[in-house]
């Protein structure tokens, strides 16, 4: 309608308003702006597809020094990692520790996150600070005094620990995450539901249960990849027996002396497939932009 | 008559004091407080516990140094130059490749503003590296710009460079890790801003006549502006704290040591709990005094509708 009414205007604005409905004169006038956009980007995924390859042709090359392609193939350098880095017993503490950080703070923030969907009440504003702080503050910055108190506890080097340090970025994000889908649920199915008779319990596990699992899967599964790459705090509060796959990555990159590159690439390989798989699960629930922050629609 | 008078009075305090709790507890709920808040009290400990107790914790033990004072670990960070010079570092990085993240993602997300066919799939390849990780992207940087990687071979091939141009191991190094990590970031994060902006704002002022450029410049930009600060806030946290790739692309005795890796070989090599937590206040004070600055311009910006997404 308000294409049409341009068009009848004079010619610049016959111009413009085809502009605006996208029409090809637009992208004539655009052009080198255009090319520079998809050039930047072009350039930017050619070295993201570079980092990326380098490392999987790395991670199943017999040898590669001073060539285009590595001398050869071979897939010993996965057996070799799962060996000699202990993959296994890495990868389960791994699924130990994200599955029991998804599940405490999905279990403590959900709640928490309602009674700020629902209620306005004095120092609303300082709380959300609060939540908002384990967000904005460096990891490392706070890891290290949280460090230092697991150690005091003799909490540190254990599961239980670094458990409990992921949970502190964890629950602010289910929190920002949560209560949004919260607030879009009407108050009016809950009171329609109390009104039909309908205890807490009722309208907690047949109303609010089922509209809520959107929301729970989109922040578990954020939690989950969050945590399987959080880096610096597993690290800081991690020993031996309790590292995560990234942590355990960057043991062997800083420790490598005797080992070869490319068994620490084939344990890069499994990291990123791992991530993968877990992207590609977590696409299907949310929309890209949610994987780093709330959603703003 | 006082005798009757005394009689109906006698249990008067009793409904008068459940009259006041009703009222206190209604008074309130009125004002949001009610059983519905108990709800967020888990939460809250679980913060106050893992979050707060150790913060206070490592700013009393910062300032009990071994010797040297109350602020003993301060004075040893300032006065060892080295260490002093890690500050300096930290935002020789943090500021560029914040600013290159920010400001490469405003001209191509305000491209790609409206729908086109990919343009879920550019943004899911775009989450790609935030997944990828500080370490691996490190490992694969090492690799993909080394001396006999394949970006120095392009070169050689194109005739632009006739020796190994040296990208890592040094400062170019972590550069390139915190753009390769945060541009996606930050291009998503703006991308969302931008699609919150309603495209009948840019009709508007199409229909008055404002060519494109007038356009993104007194329409869209002054709507975009809140949301670009709050990127760079993100964007600089990020980078600000930037540690595996400095470690692993850079020169941590050199160049790259910034003021994470600072912290850490205190706190955890030299086990000096003390100078360790010291340096950590210092990190969080820097980068909370950039934030509070960067939101205190945001406040003097629009930040009225943005018309919702259309």
């Amino acid at each position: 309608m308000s294409g049409q009414a341009l068009r009848h205007d004079d010619q610049g604005r016959d111009q413009l308003g085809r502009n605006e409905l996208g029409q090809p004169r637009m992208r004539l006038a655009m052009r080198p702006g255009a090319w520079l956009t998809w050039g930047v980007l072009a350039f930017f995924f050619i070295n993201l597809l570079g980092v990326i390859t380098t490392v999987v042709l790395n991670s199943v090359g017999r040898q590669w020094f001073s060539t285009w392609l590595p001398t050869g193939w071979t897939g010993s350098w996965y057996s070799e990692a799962w060996s000699e880095f202990n993959l296994g017993q890495v990868l389960i503490a791994t699924l130990e520790i994200t599955l029991a950080v998804v599940a405490v703070s999905l279990v403590i923030a959900t709640p928490a996150s309602y009674a700020l969907a629902r209620r306005s009440f004095p120092g609303k504003k300082a709380l959300s600070i609060l939540i908002a702080l384990p967000i904005l503050v460096p990891p490392i910055a706070y890891g290290i005094p949280l460090a230092t108190v697991l150690y005091k506890f003799h909490l540190a080097g254990s599961l239980t620990g670094v458990i409990l340090a992921n949970l502190v970025p964890s629950i602010p994000f289910v929190v920002f995450t949560m209560t949004p889908f919260i607030e879009q649920i009407d108050p009016k199915i809950e009171q329609a539901a109390r009104v039909c008779g309908a205890g807490t319990m009722t309208v907690l596990t047949r109303v609010l249960a089922p509209l809520l699992v959107p929301g729970l899967l989109a922040a578990g599964i954020l939690v989950l990849v969050r945590t399987f790459g959080m880096f610096e705090l597993t690290f800081l509060t991690s020993g031996p027996t309790s590292q995560t796959l990234i942590v355990a990555l960057f043991s062997a990159v800083n420790s490598a002396g005797i080992r070869t590159s490319q068994s620490i690439d084939a344990m890069a390989v499994l990291y990123t497939a791992t991530m993968a798989v877990l992207l590609v699960i977590a696409l299907r629930f949310v929309n890209p932009t949610q994987l780093i922050a709330r959603t703003s629609d | 008559m006082t005798a009757v008078a005394a009689g109906p009075q006698a249990p008067a305090p009793d409904p008068g004091t459940v009259r006041g709790r009703v009222a206190l507890t209604h008074r309130l709920a009125e004002r949001g407080v009610d059983r519905v808040l108990l709800l967020a009290v888990p939460g809250v400990l679980a913060l106050v516990a893992l979050f707060c107790y150790p913060f206070l914790y490592g700013l009393q033990l910062s300032f009990q140094p071994a010797h040297g004072g109350v602020l003993g670990a301060y004075r040893a960070f300032f006065a060892d130059p080295f260490a002093r010079k890690s500050i300096w570092q930290t935002f020789a990085l943090a500021i560029p490749a914040s600013l290159i993240n920010v400001g490469a993602s405003v001209p191509i997300s305000y491209r790609m503003r409206r729908e086109f066919r990919g343009k879920r799939l550019l943004l899911a390849v775009l989450v790609v590296p935030i997944t990828l990780g500080t370490v691996l992207t490190a490992e694969g940087i090492g690799e993909f710009y080394g001396p006999a990687g394949w970006f120095n071979r392009t070169l050689h091939l194109l005739g632009l460079s006739s020796s190994p141009v040296k990208l890592t191991m040094n400062y170019t190094g972590v550069l390139l890790s915190l753009v390769i990590s945060g541009f996606p970031f930050a291009y998503l994060l703006i991308h969302s801003y931008l699609s919150g902006i309603h495209p009948s704002m840019e009709k508007a002022a199409a229909t008055l006549g404002a060519d494109w450029w007038q356009r993104f410049r007194y329409v869209t930009l002054p709507l975009l502006a809140p949301g670009l600060m709050t990127t760079f806030c993100l964007t600089f946290v990020m980078t600000f704290a930037v540690f595996p790739s400095a470690l692993m692309v850079g020169d941590p005795d050199g160049s790259t040591h910034v003021i994470s890796i600072e912290a850490y070989e205190a706190a955890l090599q030299r086990f000096d709990y003390a100078q360790g937590c010291a340096d950590a206040m210092i990190m969080t004070a820097l980068m909370l005094a950039v934030i509070v600055a960067v939101t205190a311009l945001r406040s003097r910006l629009y930040t009225g509708t943005t018309g919702g997404k259309g």
